[in-house]
């Protein structure tokens, strides 16, 4: 259905969106099989009405949120984004979404709240793919609070102007744009502030691979491959990648001082 | 026209059919939204499985009898180079498009691709002497050679496990074949040594199974047939 209301955003790039059916059929969600072709074929039948996510942990303000309430908490946007695979390949994305920031304004972290975690849907009966154990399910993720306070910091909705098809994380996805794709946990159900730096699903899965900053960084390779270059989807010859996936001018700040060599 | 001529007509057929299967969705395109890794992700596939089919003839002919396999082997061997070549070759135009630093960097840094690439090399020999004139000049120095499949092989299912982010289940599928066939071969082989530390004259039930000793087996293997086909053996 498509989305009513949506403002355009400054944070958009005016980069060429790549086509609808290379974002909705070329996905990494492994809760619907492993092959990027499995997600488009075996979400259809995910429920995502009535849906709720739990904003729990250390905020003053913990509430269980109808998505239909989150949808209201901001004006929706479109945010035109890069999205940069681990993988080595990259697309242009024309989310719709609010800023992250402004749920979490609304819960009021407590002072010792210095991590968000985000956990997703497990249900093996309407996402086959978590009938294997091929990751430890259900699937989580996180930020620094820093992070996910940052205004590109997206929860995502909707896409090309319509409700997030279910391949794409649907109801309810994160969208860190200068972060590697798996750093966006999709249907999320769960949204936990922690004192502690919280584990990942992929860090879970291979922690010399994957570290809890994953930020898109040319200079630190992937162990098993390089992450220099990437293909833009649609595209023949690859390109470099940028540091941040070009957002450094507004994220750097967030980092400095770090060593992204040890903080991968 | 004998019925061999039509088995491996048909085979010969039927191994270019997803080579066929690639052009024909490329030109509808058909191969999704990153068409380079689709081509990258068939060619290799259709490797490994070329290259477990040639390994499976030895155990099949020993198993069954049925010498047909055995006269198969080599368009197998030979297509399982062909896959390899345009796996390659995928890799260096399509993928990093004759990047050579890069290529010359991810040779030795990617163990995948190490694998894969030692894998390749080791192949290009066996393809090179796959003649039945170098069949005929090598002799025994052919078979030894032609072990070397067995590290291409290892190489090129470990290329594909090196990989994999996180679902092993298709490479662990070419390992358990590898392994099954690789291992049919080692059983063999010590039973062959067992067999051969044995004082003679003792009866050995299984002596019609045990291969014959190397000499034997090379100055059989190596007799061209009649008409001109090899009669390669082992």
């Amino acid at each position: 259905t498509p989305l009513a209301g949506v403002r355009r955003s400054p944070y958009s790039t005016s980069e060429k969106p790549t086509p609808f059916k290379d974002i909705t059929t070329y996905n990494n969600f492994y809760e619907f099989g492993t092959s990027k072709e499995a997600p488009a074929k075996l979400a259809g039948n995910l429920r995502t009405r009535p849906w709720t996510v739990s904003v729990e942990g250390l905020v003053k303000h913990p509430r269980v949120y109808d998505i239909d309430e989150i949808l209201k908490l901001a004006p929706l946007e479109e945010r035109i984004y890069r999205m940069r695979c681990v993988e080595g390949w990259s697309m242009v994305i024309p989310w719709i979404g609010l800023p992250l920031n402004a749920l979490i304004k609304q819960a009021e972290p407590l002072g010792q709240a210095k991590y968000v975690a985000f956990i997703t849907l497990y249900d093996p009966r309407q996402m086959p793919g978590q009938r294997r154990d091929v990751l430890p399910w259900p699937y989580v993720d996180g930020l620094r609070l820093d992070e996910a306070m940052h205004p590109l910091t997206l929860l995502a909705v909707g896409l090309y102007g319509r409700t997030l098809p279910n391949q794409n994380g649907a109801p309810l996805r994160l969208v860190v744009p200068w972060k590697y794709g798996f750093k966006g946990p999709k249907s999320i159900v769960r949204i936990r502030f922690v004192a502690q730096q919280p584990s990942s699903t992929w860090m879970r899965a291979s922690p010399g691979e994957y570290g809890f900053y994953s930020n898109v960084n040319p200079d630190v390779d992937h162990p098993r491959w390089s992450q220099k270059r990437e293909r833009r989807i649609g595209e023949f010859r690859k390109r470099p990648t940028l540091l941040f996936n070009g957002y450094g001018e507004q994220v750097a700040h967030l980092y400095r001082g770090m060593d992204l060599k040890k903080y991968f | 026209m004998k019925p061999i001529f039509w088995l491996k007509l048909g085979v010969f057929t039927a191994s270019l059919v997803p080579l066929a299967q690639l052009v024909v969705d490329f030109y509808a395109d058909q191969l999704g939204a990153n068409p380079i890794e689709a081509i990258t992700h068939s060619t290799g596939d259709w490797t490994l499985i070329f290259l477990l089919l040639s390994l499976t003839a030895t155990p099949l002919r020993r198993l069954s009898g049925w010498q047909w396999p055995m006269k198969l082997r080599r368009m197998l061997g030979l297509y399982a180079f062909f896959y390899a070549c345009l796996h390659f070759t995928t890799y260096v135009w399509l993928d990093q498009f004759f990047d050579w630093r890069s290529i010359l960097a991810d040779i030795p840094e990617r163990p995948f691709i190490t694998a894969g690439f030692l894998s390749f090399v080791l192949l290009i020999p066996l393809a090179a002497t796959s003649t039945t004139g170098m069949i005929r000049r090598l002799g025994k120095r052919w078979v030894r050679l032609h072990r070397l499949v067995y590290a291409s092989a290892i190489g090129g299912v470990l290329h594909y496990l090196w990989l994999v982010k996180a679902d092993l289940a298709q490479p662990l599928l070419y390992a358990a074949i590898l392994g099954m066939l690789l291992g049919f071969r080692l059983l063999r082989h010590w039973k062959g040594a067992a067999g051969a530390r044995r004082p003679q004259g003792i009866a050995n039930p299984r002596a019609p199974a045990r291969p014959a000793p190397p000499a034997a087996r090379a100055s059989a293997g190596v007799r061209p047939g009649r008409d001109g086909r090899t009669g390669v053996r082992e």
